[in-house]
């Protein structure tokens, strides 16, 4: 008997500092990347960095303004045209009923989902670049846009069934219609878990690169209005890692500091603001 | 020989107005005059897919009184309630037959958000809204086109409610920093806003504490001269203490319907009987 | 907080004093009809039987719709059950009133018997009782309440004496049995009625103090 208790006691030990152990090497792998980009990507940043334009090629210095504001003019598209399709998805899977076709919905939504990115940017290069002649960020938007569309629509599906079914009886007696109450008694309640996933879903795509490539390109100068190729913050890493100079790898981190900050930024913020609890009280 | 009497000296006059309140202590339930029925069921069948919940019901709602519905669990007083202004709409794979009358039309026939402005509702659990106390009370009247000044709007229905004086200086707090009794009369101003006609209460009090239970039904008796009420509850201590009618349900039919005094002293049905004296199940 | 019921239990208290208010004049009108030979008022106290009969009706009826949906509790139950018995002796009060009466429309046939001495001393024992019975319950006063308790003995002596002496009158003239009978009838109405207001002082303390202070001596009571 004694022999079992011990064999049992051990093993609860060793289980328990395994996952212990795994846990650690997740947490880990974040901190170690994070610390390797700071440590190499540190050096680097600096004002010029924010609002310069590139140096030419093989002359050291230059900034990396452009990408900056290409990687934001991007999101502000992806948000144009992901967000009211994926948000009005979300609302009519939600609220409104049938068997069938949400059911379909959500199951495209989902495949969606799991379409590599590069796919994203051939639709994108056939409809938009091909019988325009050239790269736009008008077409790099519009690929970042798909990608949003699954998340923002699971998403806002999702915080708007949470809302108790009371708020919408309440508003209905009050002699509201189905539209009005949604819109005023509903989203309202569920915004802040929207917005959350509408944040999360921009500070995903904004490091994605493939659909970028046949899109939007890139661009060694500002991008002036829509149409026009634009340099943008993945891309340009993808570029200068991969180029013959020492300098450019140096910025390619810095780059990549830059784009991690700002995905982890905008999940802190998201997170210990807006998260904190919900706005309707859970039944 | 007055002073001998002095009892009779000043209880005379009181006693003269007392004989009058005597006769309405038992009040008979009239039918005549379309102004003494608010609304009127007539032969109502409901069905929640193939599940028939309510036989044949039908029963008056007297104009500015209280008429209580009453019965065990599952013998579709909610049920019945919620059809007085079509909620049951709001579920999918219901059907209603028959014909509920509000001041003489048929409801069915009504535009229902129309209708929901005539026919408010109060739910078994306190329901504001994720918005302030004064949006609250301002939401009905927001979405239903109120003209005048809003301010005096909400103002005079938180005074219907008892409840002006407790939130008069933290209108703009949330509705969720009230109590869960000071919760339950904001959504009676809420839905008093818009002054309906006819209030129906779903178990108003089963969420709420003795205390706030009677706050609540004082209100009930305020609130009478101006508003017909229907109430559904599981307590029939309180309806015996509020209701002017009591409604018997039991599965979906209705058994007996009187005058709250004659059914609590001297019910015509056995059932009745039953389930009064707690005898029932 | 004020309660809906309250008016209810106000409205019960008035008729009931009402009814006692009816009660009291129809003892006192009774008596003077015996003691002043008054046929009219006799007549009175019979064609007003009616409207303390019908109150003890309304009143019971008040009772059970108070108790059926109000669920009282403490002072306020043992209120409506005090009412409910005082209803009782007050209604029987009245009729012994009635009795009396009856009697004065008989004994105005014959001439008086004697002078009245004890009798009106009984009335007024009777009627004062009958009045500080239903002050304490105005009042809730329950040393008043017990002072009607203890004049009970009295209106029994006095009862007595009255009985010894008309029956020393009847033995020795036999011409005034029927008046002198019917005296000490009106004489036992009287001390039923005397009862009667003791029965409502008991019921007053039950109601104020929540102690059972029936068939006990008065002085065993500590509440």
């Amino acid at each position: 008997m004694n022999l079992r208790l011990a064999w049992r006691k051990s093993l609860n030990v060793v289980m328990l500092s395994l996952t212990g152990l795994c846990a650690l090497l997740t947490v880990s792998a974040l901190f170690f990347i994070l610390g390797y980009l700071v440590w190499n990507g540190g050096k680097d940043l600096s004002w010029s960095f924010f609002t310069h334009l590139p140096a030419p090629v093989g002359e050291t210095g230059g900034g990396m303004a452009n990408a900056i504001v290409g990687t934001l003019k991007l999101l502000f598209l992806a948000a144009l045209f992901g967000v009211p399709v994926g948000l009005l998805g979300g609302v009519y899977l939600a609220e409104f009923g049938g068997r069938t076709v949400p059911f379909l919905v959500r199951y495209t939504a989902d495949l969606m989902n799991g379409v590599p990115s590069i796919v994203m940017g051939i639709f994108a290069y056939a409809l938009l670049v091909v019988p325009l002649h050239h790269f736009s960020t008008l077409a790099g938007g519009m690929a970042l846009g798909v990608m949003v569309i699954p998340t923002v629509l699971r998403n806002t599906e999702s915080f708007l069934r949470d809302v108790p079914r009371s708020l919408r009886e309440g508003s209905f007696a009050l002699g509201a219609n189905k539209w009005r109450m949604i819109a005023t008694v509903v989203l309202p309640a569920a915004s802040r878990g929207i917005l959350t996933g509408v944040l999360l879903a921009l500070a995903r795509v904004a490091g994605e690169t493939a659909p970028l490539l046949f899109t939007a390109f890139g661009n060694r100068y500002w991008s002036p209005g829509w149409m026009q190729p634009t340099s943008s913050l993945p891309v340009v890493i993808y570029t200068y890692a991969t180029g013959p100079y020492e300098d450019w790898h140096q910025q390619a981190w810095a780059a990549g500091l830059v784009l991690l900050g700002l995905v982890l930024l905008t999940n802190i913020l998201v997170r210990a603001f807006l998260t904190r609890g919900t706005a309707y009280e859970r039944t | 020989m007055s002073s001998a009497f002095p009892l009779m000296a000043s209880t005379g006059a009181a006693a003269a107005s007392s004989t009058d309140k005597a006769a309405t202590h038992n009040p008979a339930m009239t039918t005549s005059g379309a102004n003494t029925l608010r609304m009127k069921v007539t032969k109502l069948n409901f069905y929640y897919g193939k599940n028939h919940a309510l036989h044949n019901v039908s029963m008056d709602v007297a104009t500015n009184k209280v008429t209580a519905m009453i019965g065990p669990s599952g013998c579709g007083k909610s049920t019945l309630l919620r059809t007085l202004n079509r909620m049951h709409e709001t579920l999918r794979h219901t059907r209603l037959e028959g014909e509920i009358a509000l001041d003489g039309v048929n409801i069915l026939t009504l535009d229902v958000t129309k209708l929901r402005r005539m026919v408010g509702m109060v739910f078994q659990k306190p329901n504001p809204f994720p918005k302030s106390i004064y949006e609250n009370v301002a939401y009905g009247l927001r979405i239903n086109g109120h003209k005048g000044r809003l301010d005096d709007a909400v103002e005079k229905s938180l005074r219907r409610a008892a409840l002006w004086e407790e939130v008069k200086d933290k209108l703009h707090k949330s509705a969720y920093a009230l109590s869960g009794g000071q919760q339950q009369r904001l959504c009676i101003a809420r839905a008093l806003a818009v002054d309906p006609e006819v209030l129906l209460l779903d178990e108003p009090c089963s969420a709420l504490d003795p205390v706030n239970t009677a706050k609540i039904e004082e209100l009930l008796f305020e609130l009478k001269p101006t508003c017909t009420l229907v109430i559904v509850t599981h307590n029939m201590q309180q309806a015996a203490r509020v209701s002017d009618s009591t409604a018997f349900m039991l599965n979906g039919d209705l058994i007996e319907f009187s005058p709250t005094g004659h059914m609590f002293t001297t019910p015509s049905d056995p059932r009745t009987e039953a389930y009064i004296t707690g005898r029932f199940g | 907080m004020e309660r809906h019921f309250e008016r209810s239990l106000e409205e019960l208290k008035e008729r009931m004093l009402w009814m006692g208010s009816l009660a009291e004049r129809a003892v006192h009108q009774a008596v003077h009809s015996v003691l002043d030979a008054d046929e009219k008022l006799a007549g009175t106290v019979l064609r007003e039987e009616n409207a303390i009969n019908e109150l003890q009706i309304e009143i019971d009826d008040r009772v059970v719709q108070l108790l059926a949906l109000q669920q009282l509790m403490a002072a306020d139950l043992r209120f409506v059950l005090a009412i409910a018995r005082i209803n009782n002796d007050l209604e029987r009060i009245g009729d012994q009133a009635v009795n009396i009466a009856h009697s004065a429309t008989r004994i105005v046939r014959h001439p008086r018997v004697k002078p009245y001495v004890d009798l009106p001393r009984m009335g007024e024992l009777a009627e004062k009782m009958m009045r500080d019975s239903l002050d304490s319950l105005v009042r809730r006063d329950i040393e008043l309440a017990r002072s009607v308790l203890a004049r009970d003995d009295q209106v029994d002596q006095l009862r007595d004496q009255i009985f010894r002496e008309l029956l020393s009158y009847m033995m020795g003239d036999s011409s005034v049995v029927f008046p002198a009978f019917e005296l000490i009838l009106v004489a036992k109405n009287l001390e039923r009625i005397a009862d009667h207001a003791t029965n409502i002082a008991e019921d007053v303390i039950y109601m104020v103090a929540g102690s059972d202070v029936r068939h006990s001596a008065v002085d065993r009571n500590t509440a």
